[in-house]
């Protein structure tokens, strides 16, 4: 079990983190995204990042709500989390949901909680730019080939599309772009509070279409920053049967894979 | 006299064609107008440059090269051409004939000068030509997907080819007027394309030709004016709305959407009744949440709909779109601006003054609720928008007055709104668990 503080628990001994890690709903929750927080937390430790999480104290950012059109209930919990951001003083926020990244980056300052909010992606170029991260020659990914779906919520929404790409770049495998790709970037589906509804009726799937494009590249690895991009791709490529040979990983999962903190 | 009479049907003509060229912006601008207010007076240097790169210098057109090429040739030639008119005007008004050249050929650098504009723009009219040809080739012939979108039928498809065809009778002219003044006059001019036209009038009664020098000078012009009153109906509104459009562009980043400072007062008088909160409106009326129609949405938006050139690489780009859902980003620009044009038409009918119809923007024949649902709020329309478009924007607004006010939701968004105010998490996982994912 990898080693977590809590806000609260830092506060009793009055110490302050040095960064809020955001969890988010589906990090917490959701099965497959519980595996990317592990391995980012295994990430910040291995680096010695004082670091810590709001735990029972986090409410979702409210961004499934907003999206949808339900301001009431997005504000209801955009207060509540600030207030209990504010108490702590928080002042720099990493998070592994580019939903979560984007509210709390765009729309949480309007309400008064103003923070330094860092998508994991950046957080993990900033270290390799420091040089604490290093490139893991002839690694375990070695001769696999990875491309990169752009979330539209770190993709367009906030023009944040060099940082995952420099991350994989540490990996040593060769990289792949999608049809559409970084601007033009086909979204998985989910976004817009579509996650938690069926769709419309229509030809296909959108998670379908954007899947196809990534089989499309023969990357035995797709690579995503999102926990809900990553479900809709996971699905997609078992709707194709291609799961044994196609995995879909968060950056996180990859990169702690490299650096040896866990196999994958 | 003749000359006295020209003159006379020269500024009659101009005259008509300005005033029914003003009603139609004026109404454009009323129904724009019609919008609620919302404010762009920051970061004046970055929205001109914003506007200098995107509408001047077509920035965003340059993702699809070949179609950018094709419409830099038409929109160059369009701006360049409107030299021409300076001399066009002073002929209009004073019965004169080539009032520049005659006043310029004695002084050879000036007179190469008119010599290279003029043929100049004979160039850019031939290139302007053959564009339009393959513009309508690929409309008709190609049948590019993003121009036949169950939208474009009808009025959009049928002014999107009176675009064309107007802008083939105007090169036409320009080509009539020239090349038969060229053979009329010995080819004293020099112009360098309408030269080699007038080789084939050779030997024809020389007024006869005038005659159709006249009817290309005239019909040029009238062309011009036609183009002027016809903006205003038309997609091709673009050509001016995009600068206004591109200056009052939206700076933040593409993700954010804004708060509603209406809903901030209510949710902090619920959590503390005794919370500081700015006044609400002064009539103590309830606050809308949220858009139904037009009134509601910002004259930001309704700018938008009348800047919208149709063009389609929105929906070509929409991923709901592309997997067969009802929602097109470019639908929904035209139906706001079909939406105006029926309350402007109310209003005209009544004095200016608007008598409610009953309907709104949502259904009524305009937006349905499917294609507002289908929305995943991906900015893919908003990225490729030649003319910094937003959609979204429009959707989120009307999205809002479906949850906010007629509680219209599916019901798993009705469940996941549940789950959010009991439990904190769109999913129904109590928030003591939350820190489970830690043991493995
Ligand atoms: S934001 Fe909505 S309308 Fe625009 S492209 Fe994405 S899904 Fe389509
Ligand atoms: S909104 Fe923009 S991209 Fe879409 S049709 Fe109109 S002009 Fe074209």
């Amino acid at each position: 079990m990898e080693e977590v503080k809590t806000m609260a628990d830092m506060a009793a001994n009055g110490q302050k983190p040095d960064v809020l890690f955001w969890v988010g709903c589906a990090g917490s929750f959701d099965q497959r995204a519980q595996k990317v927080t592990r391995s980012f937390v295994k990430i910040l430790n291995h680096l010695g990042i004082k670091f810590a999480v709001l735990g029972k104290e986090e409410s979702c950012t409210g961004d499934p709500a907003k999206r949808a059109g339900n301001e009431f209930v997005f504000q209801m919990l955009a207060l509540q989390n600030i207030e209990v951001m504010n108490a702590y003083g928080v002042q720099e926020i990493v998070t592994t949901c580019p939903h979560c990244f984007n509210i709390l980056r765009n729309e949480y300052p309007a309400l008064g909680g103003k923070y330094k909010v860092k998508h994991h992606t950046q957080f993990l170029q900033d270290m390799i730019d420091q040089g604490k991260i290093k490139m893991t020659e002839g690694g375990s990914f070695k001769g696999k080939t990875i491309t990169y779906h752009d979330s539209c919520y770190l993709g367009r929404a906030n023009e944040v599309y060099e940082a995952p790409r420099k991350v994989l770049e540490q990996l040593d495998a060769d990289l792949v772009e999608m049809k559409s790709h970084k601007a033009r970037g086909l979204c998985c589906g989910a976004g817009g509070a579509q996650m938690f509804k069926e769709e419309e009726h229509g030809t296909m799937r959108i998670n379908d279409a954007r899947t196809a494009e990534a089989l499309d590249t023969n990357a035995n690895i797709v690579a995503t920053g999102c926990p809900f991009c990553s479900t809709m791709i996971s699905d997609g490529v078992k709707g194709k049967d291609r799961q044994a040979t196609v995995k879909v990983f968060d950056i996180a999962e990859l990169l702690a894979a490299g650096q040896g903190l866990e196999t994958i | 006299m003749a000359t006295v009479i020209s003159s006379i049907c020269f500024l009659v003509f101009v005259g008509v064609a300005i005033f029914f060229a003003y009603r139609g912006f004026h109404g454009v601008y009323r129904n724009i107008m019609l919008g609620r207010s919302e404010d762009f007076s920051d970061n004046k240097s970055e929205r001109f440059k914003t506007m200098m790169l995107v509408a001047f210098g077509q920035k965003k057109m340059f993702k699809r090269p070949v179609a950018a090429l094709l419409h830099f040739v038409i929109y160059s030639s369009f701006i360049i051409t409107q030299i021409e008119l300076i001399e066009i005007f002073i002929d209009g008004i004073f019965g004169t004939h080539r009032f520049i050249y005659h006043a310029w050929e004695n002084i050879p650098a000036l007179r190469a000068l008119y010599v290279f504009a003029i043929s100049f723009i004979e160039i850019l009219s031939v290139l302007t030509f053959a564009v339009t040809v393959a513009f309508l080739w690929r409309r008709d012939m190609l049948r590019l997907p993003r121009f036949n979108k169950p939208e474009m039928k009808g009025w959009p498809n049928l002014d999107a080819h009176l675009i064309l065809v107007f802008e083939m009778i105007l090169i036409t002219c320009i080509f009539m007027m020239n090349s038969f003044d060229m053979a009329a006059n010995g080819g004293k001019y020099g112009f360098w394309i309408s030269g080699y036209i007038a080789h084939g009038w050779r030997g024809m009664d020389e007024g006869l030709m005038e005659i159709f020098e006249k009817i290309g000078w005239w019909g040029h012009l009238a062309m011009v004016m036609v183009f002027l009153v016809y903006l205003s109906y038309s997609k091709h509104l673009h050509i001016v709305l995009a600068f206004f459009n591109t200056y009052y562009s939206r700076l933040t980043p593409k993700g954010y959407i804004a708060n509603m400072p209406a809903v901030t007062r209510e949710v902090k008088l619920m959590l503390d009744p005794n919370a500081q909160v700015e006044p609400g409106p002064a009539d103590g009326s309830m606050p809308k949440f949220g858009a139904k129609d037009i009134f509601d949405l910002s004259w930001k938006n309704l700018l938008d709909a009348y800047t919208c050139t149709e063009c389609g690489r929105c929906t070509a780009q929409c991923p709901a779109n592309l997997t067969g859902k009802k929602l097109s980003p470019r639908k929904i620009m035209m139906d706001v601006r079909d939406r105006m044009e029926e309350v402007g038409g109310i209003m005209d009918a009544h004095k200016g003054v608007w008598q409610d119809d009953g309907k709104t923007l949502i259904e009524n024949g305009y937006i349905s609720v499917e294609e507002l649902r289908a929305c995943t709020t991906c900015n893919a329309c908003v990225e490729e928008c030649p003319v910094n478009i937003s959609p979204l924007d429009i959707i989120m607004q009307l999205r809002r007055s479906l949850i906010m006010e007629d509680s219209n939701s599916p019901n798993e968004w009705n469940g996941m709104f549940a789950n959010l105010e009991n439990n904190a998490a769109p999913w129904q996982y109590s928030q003591q668990d939350r820190l489970n994912w830690v043991k493995e």
